[in-house]
């Protein structure tokens, strides 16, 4: 008998949605549902598919220290890239560094920028991932930028964000229009609830379907071998939510 | 035992080689972290360091800005991870107690890179248009001088620290230490003016050099000043997958940490004892 599908179920099956036809995907610090979400791409993907998990022994091809990430980055050989922000804006501006005050004395202070100022701008298919959906979050502009949205201003760029995935619902990001778009609100949750959870503008269809749901057996998989192969880098994680992979 | 010129006699005097004011580099968590020669540092009372964490650090970085050793730190992040939060550190920054050169991970590879190089810079993507760059006095833009039309890009000045510190599983008979695929350490270790290394032990039957399978894996002793040996001296925290990290006892330093006194009874408590056993 299936369960009800979890808040953290539905984000790793988005996210291997998400990470179609990639070649190779890294996952940086403290992100287990990218993770997870990544090594279930792996598992039902036709072509071959690399998956490095940062922390990780086993999900880890490089051998030439912490720069190899960064340079096969440079070099189109990481496709997809998960970065997130303790303020977002709707210009896809990210800041990891603070907010209120003024630097570098902020109000809050945050871990720091992490690689971001680099792969955001290299990496073709960088997923935006923050758990939490709140205007605190989700600001009209953020106060530091560690790394800035696509500008179109003539800085080499062949990357940039494909959109922005949260607990209430996955936004899409338009490169032309420099914004965002309200492609799915997860299930339980409404375009109200969005709107007033969000402190930017974004554009709005007249219909937002629902997030699509996995199915069961895509669910057994992800509660049995995709939590265990997360659990080598998080254990905690999956103690916390796969108690019986654990 | 074979006589060890590199090899000096504690960790403690280990320590007393770092000079007030030195800018040491270490390397993040995940590479081997020498928390012995933490400790011992903060017992030596060292001051003024320039911090360089290669990229990002945690726990090290935390107790040293604590305990007020350092004046400037130059990271990508400081994070204890799902530990929690590195309050000594944020209560240093806040108050004004330390300068803050925020950075990105690849930018500081690559300003040791150019340290390797002794060249004066290295050009690096991205970058522009963060505030990064904008808070950064010594980043600069140029236009690509190659490109046949516009195209700007940063130059990063050469990071030379004066002294690379690391916990590594062994060195050699002849002072060679065995670092694996952490490639960072070597990185680190050629920008830098000597570099000070812990090791679980020496193991005298080695000959890191004598094979291919083992030389890839080791840095030359040609670029390591002196080594101290200390058993688990990365604890609290992992040395790769040697040994892990002990969970209860960094719950314990956050839980403690979160006040300055009761940072100073964490330090007495753990930190000074080895000291006094000396």
């Amino acid at each position: 008998m299936t369960q009800a599908i979890s808040r953290q179920e539905l984000l790793i099956f988005t996210i291997s949605r998400l990470l179609e036809g990639c070649r190779h995907v890294a996952v940086g610090a403290s992100s287990p549902i990218p993770g997870a979400g990544a090594l279930l791409c792996q598992a039902r993907a036709r072509q071959r598919m690399f998956v490095t998990v940062l922390g990780s022994t086993r999900h880890n091809f490089t051998t030439n220290g912490g720069v190899e990430l960064f340079d096969m980055a440079a070099q189109g050989r990481v496709d997809a890239f998960f970065l997130g922000g303790g303020q977002i804006d709707g210009h896809a501006n990210i800041n990891l560094v603070g907010a209120g005050g003024a630097y570098p004395q902020t109000q809050v202070r945050w871990p720091g920028s992490f690689g971001s100022a680099y792969l955001y701008y290299l990496v073709p298919r960088v997923i935006l991932f923050r758990e939490e959906h709140s205007r605190r979050v989700m600001v009209p502009q953020v106060d530091f930028i560690s790394a800035p949205g696509p500008r179109n201003d003539g800085v080499y760029r062949p990357g940039g964000p494909i959109g922005l995935l949260t607990n209430l619902c996955w936004f899409a990001f338009d490169r032309q229009r420099l914004r965002f778009r309200l492609d799915s609100v997860h299930p339980g949750h409404s375009v109200e609830e969005v709107r007033d959870n969000t402190g930017f503008d974004f554009d709005c269809p007249t219909n937002v379907p629902e997030t699509p749901v996995p199915d069961p057996a895509i669910l057994e998989l992800i509660r049995t071998r995709i939590a265990r192969a997360i659990g080598e880098t998080y254990p905690r994680f999956v103690k916390q939510v796969f108690p019986a992979a654990a | 035992m074979t006589e060890h010129q590199w090899l000096e006699p504690t960790v403690d005097s280990l320590a007393r080689l770092v000079p007030h004011g030195a800018m040491v580099a270490v390397p993040a968590d995940y590479s081997g972290i020498a928390m012995e020669l933490t400790r011992a540092l903060i017992r030596a009372g060292v001051r003024d360091l320039h911090l360089v964490a290669v990229p990002v650090t945690g726990l090290q970085g935390e107790m040293l800005i604590g305990a007020g050793c350092v004046k400037t730190i130059e990271t990508s992040a400081v994070t204890l991870g799902e530990y929690g939060t590195a309050v000594r550190f944020l209560d240093a920054l806040k108050n004004g107690r330390i300068a803050i050169k925020d950075a990105t991970c690849p930018a500081i590879h690559a300003a040791l890179q150019a340290g390797q190089k002794d060249i004066p810079f290295m050009p690096l993507r991205g970058i522009i248009g963060s505030d990064l760059l904008a808070k950064r006095g010594d980043w600069k833009v140029i236009e690509n001088p190659f490109a046949t039309g516009p195209d700007p890009i940063v130059l990063l000045p050469a990071l030379k620290p004066d002294i690379a510190i690391f916990h590594a599983p062994y060195a050699d008979a002849d002072g060679n230490v065995f670092i694996g695929r952490r490639r960072e350490l070597v990185t680190m270790a050629q920008a830098s003016r000597t570099t000070l290394v812990t090791v679980e032990e020496v193991r005298d039957d080695v000959d890191l050099m004598s094979s291919e399978e083992t030389a890839a894996g080791a840095l030359p002793a040609l670029y390591v000043g002196a080594v101290a040996v200390a058993p688990r001296g990365a604890w609290p925290l992992n040395l790769w997958d040697r040994y892990p990290v002990d969970e209860a006892h960094i719950r314990q330093y956050c839980e403690m940490a979160r006040s300055p006194e009761g940072f100073q009874r964490y330090l007495a408590d753990v930190v000074y004892p080895r000291h006094a056993a000396e």
